[in-house]
């Protein structure tokens, strides 16, 4: 208990003083994750009107197979990029491994399937609202696609946003792609590991304190930017 | 864009779900003018008969033919359903939606909409979402979204099923007008008073078939089949 | 849409971009627990215009990173296996560059009786005959073999002990944690006792014995395995880690008045 206040008061002095080490991880946390995010949700929601609208033999396995990665253990991706980007490994002359790039990869292979198998959802349920009108339309299959991802964009968002918060909270697989090297790699996650491992819990949980703050900003500027509770009304 | 629609030949038409038989096998010519109205008790296949020939249910024997490549003739119908489906968007940006597929600038395609919304009534509600617009007013924004597109041959399913008499005689009225500027109309309807008023020819539809097709005039005064006579009259057709 | 992605673009790039002069180094957790890093890591900085970024791994993982040359050099304290890794030929040398001790931390009231043994190997016996609770790494690091050796030496069966005897799978300060929580006996370094933040009813009870020393020594990566490794920076790092100023810096750190490194390279 004593912890905890400790952490709360150090996390409250850390943001008003806007201790520096700390602003450098935050804004490195973020970078990461948004990069990833933006990188996922470009890969992701396509897919997802994709297997939405078209009927193709392997679909449902496609479906299925995103549904299954959604529960992939972090550190097994992890291990994965590592494997690939490991100067021995087949993109070593990347020399990507432990580098904030690396981290985004396997950020972006963790949320993919999440935002995905979310965006595909409510893909769906638009296109049986909307599957007889653009029918009778005749709109090209693009512009199937491209309605579909407008008008299903608060759902999508949506989507996006439970991606960030499974990327964000991440700590698994970033620390063994980015190999939490000081002023490199380190990020929120991976710096709550480490001070937790010198037994620093205070410090440990103002980090912690500091990542739900940082989450719960994001959450809210994207909804706010995109006007998504004013406009509550479909 | 002038394209030659009519004649509509059909020829051992036939739709099916699952093997059993919805519609068919007809066999039916149409001509270009005027207001087509299908009528027929529940079940009888009207919705799968306006399916089939605007190409949006599967044909499964028989043939469909416009006098132009049935590619060219799916550019120029619309499809107006029993309940309407409204995109999520603006009462405007409904109506922008069918101009904007077809390449039409946005400034032009607003003027459009503006023009149209009036024509409906619809011109205080543009920038509200469609959803939220009720019952009457969904169909009438669907039948000008419908519209705006200058068809040639809009499909009306039960347009007026579920609206109060003010509604249906809106939306007549912009049958009227449509048909009169020279929209040909294909509608299906149970409503008796509907369909003599819009009507310039019956097309009448029991189990899948079409039992008579007449101009309106000669059927409602003179039905030919029995199923028709019966109909007319008020009889529960088994 | 396409402002967004720009964005994330320039973002990703950005992330990619460095200063010129990096090498990257795997160290032992202890090492870096020890705080001597956030000393040493500075001063280099300083004197060599070379960031060094670190690697905090144990010594298995350290010593497979250069295998895969995913790292420029190691710094490590386990001879047995720096040797191999030197005569399978994935290091080019080994310069040994200062020790520390290990230390033996368990609950203040001594349940086992160690605080006055003569030896390391006697005082494992004590704790194996008490069946007090004892927290192993158990992760295959330096620290780990160490105490392996340890309790071969005191001709003691791992394999045999019960449940007091507890393989965590972890790190030195998770370890301590786990040896806190369970107020249990453990094997530390003693910098990461001195530094560790948690420390609960656990108090240092034994040490001295000259088994105990732990000597770190500095491996380059093969640069003719591995054409990427930067070798001039690693042998500038080399330099700078012998010289009278990491021997000052290094002899003259302390944690709570307690000198924790000797410097002994040559």
């Amino acid at each position: 208990m004593v912890d905890l206040w400790q952490g709360l008061a150090q996390a409250f002095w850390m943001v008003v003083t806007l201790d520096p080490e700390l602003v450098e991880i935050a804004a490195r946390s973020l970078r990461v994750t948004l990069s990833a995010l933006v990188v996922a949700s470009a890969i992701a929601l396509p897919l997802a009107a994709f297997l939405a609208v078209r009927r193709f033999r392997a679909r449902r396995l496609i479906i299925a197979l995103l549904n299954a990665l959604m529960g992939l253990p972090p550190v097994v991706v992890g291990l994965i990029v590592y494997v690939l980007l490991s100067r021995s490994g087949p993109l070593g002359v990347l020399g990507l491994l432990f580098t904030p790039t690396a981290m985004v990869i396997a950020q972006v292979i963790i949320i993919v399937p999440l935002i995905a198998s979310i965006a595909h959802q409510s893909i769906r349920d638009l296109w049986q609202e909307y599957h007889d009108l653009l029918i009778s339309m005749n709109v090209t299959q693009w512009q199937k696609v491209r309605t579909l991802l407008w008008d299903a964009r608060r759902a999508l968002l949506t989507a996006a946003l439970a991606g960030f918060g499974r990327a964000i909270g991440e700590v698994g697989a970033i620390m063994i792609v980015g190999g939490n090297i000081d002023h490199a790699t380190r990020v929120l996650t991976t710096a709550i590991a480490l001070e937790t491992g010198k037994g620093e819990f205070a410090l440990a949980l103002a980090l912690g304190f500091v990542l739900i703050g940082l989450a719960i900003a994001v959450n809210l500027s994207i909804h706010w930017l995109s006007r998504t509770e004013q406009e509550g009304r479909w | 864009m002038v394209t030659q629609l009519f004649p509509l030949i059909v020829t051992g038409a036939e739709t099916r779900r699952r093997g059993k038989t919805l519609v068919g096998p007809v066999d039916l010519q149409l001509e270009g003018q005027g207001i087509t109205v299908v009528i027929g008790p529940n079940g009888a296949g009207k919705t799968t008969l306006l399916r089939m020939l605007h190409g949006a249910a599967r044909l499964h024997a028989g043939s469909i033919r416009w006098a132009c490549p049935t590619e060219e003739a799916r550019h120029v119908q619309a499809f107006v359903f029993q309940r309407p489906v409204m995109l999520r968007r603006t009462v405007e940006e409904n109506l922008i939606y069918p101009l904007r597929i077809r390449g039409v600038a946005k400034a032009d395609a607003r003027a459009q909409a503006r023009d149209w919304a009036e024509r409906v009534g619809l011109d205080q509600m543009l920038d509200r979402p469609a959803p939220a617009l009720s019952g009457g007013e969904q169909q009438k924004l669907a039948l000008a979204r419908a519209l705006i597109a200058k068809p040639e041959l809009i499909f009306l399913d039960e347009p007026c099923a579920s609206l109060d008499g003010r509604a249906t005689r809106e939306i007549e009225e912009i049958l009227h007008t449509a048909a009169a500027s020279g929209t040909r109309l294909i509608l299906s309807t149970h409503d008796m008073g509907q369909a003599r008023r819009l009507a310039s020819d019956v097309l009448f539809l029991f189990k899948g078939r079409v039992h008579e097709a007449a101009p309106a005039e000669s059927f409602f005064d003179t039905p030919q089949t029995p199923q028709a006579r019966g109909f007319l009259r008020g009889d529960i057709l088994e | 849409m396409m402002k967004t992605l720009l964005l994330g673009a320039a973002l990703l790039c950005a992330g990619a971009a460095q200063a010129a002069d990096t090498m990257k180094m795997a160290v032992t957790t202890s090492f870096h627990n020890s705080g001597l890093s956030d000393v040493l890591l500075p001063a280099i900085q300083e004197d060599l215009d070379l960031e060094v970024q670190l690697l905090v791994v144990g010594t298995g993982q350290a010593l497979k990173l250069g295998r895969a040359g995913d790292v420029d050099a190691i710094l490590v304290h386990s001879r047995a296996a720096e040797e191999k890794f030197l005569e399978e030929g994935f290091g080019t040398h080994r310069t040994e560059i200062m020790y520390n001790d290990f230390v033996f931390i368990g609950p203040a009231s001594d349940p086992a009786k160690i605080a006055d043994d003569a030896s390391a190997a006697e005082a494992l016996k004590d704790i194996a005959e008490a069946q007090a609770a004892f927290v192993s790494r158990g992760d295959d690091s330096g620290t780990h073999k160490k105490e392996l050796s340890l309790w071969a030496s005191a001709e003691q069966n791992v394999d045999g002990f019960g449940d007091w005897y507890n393989a965590v799978g972890a790190g030195m300060g998770a370890a301590l944690n786990t040896a806190s929580g369970m107020n249990a006996y453990i094997l530390s370094d003693r910098a990461s006792w001195l530094n560790f933040g948690n420390k609960g009813d656990l108090a240092l009870l034994y040490s001295g014995d000259p088994v105990l020393f732990n000597q770190y020594a500095y491996l380059p990566v093969n640069p003719e395995l591995h054409g990427h490794v930067k070798s001039d920076l690693v042998e500038k790092l080399e330099g700078w880690l012998v010289s009278d100023r990491a021997k000052e810096l290094i002899n003259g750190y302390e944690i709570n008045g307690e000198k924790l490194f000797v410097f002994n390279a040559e």
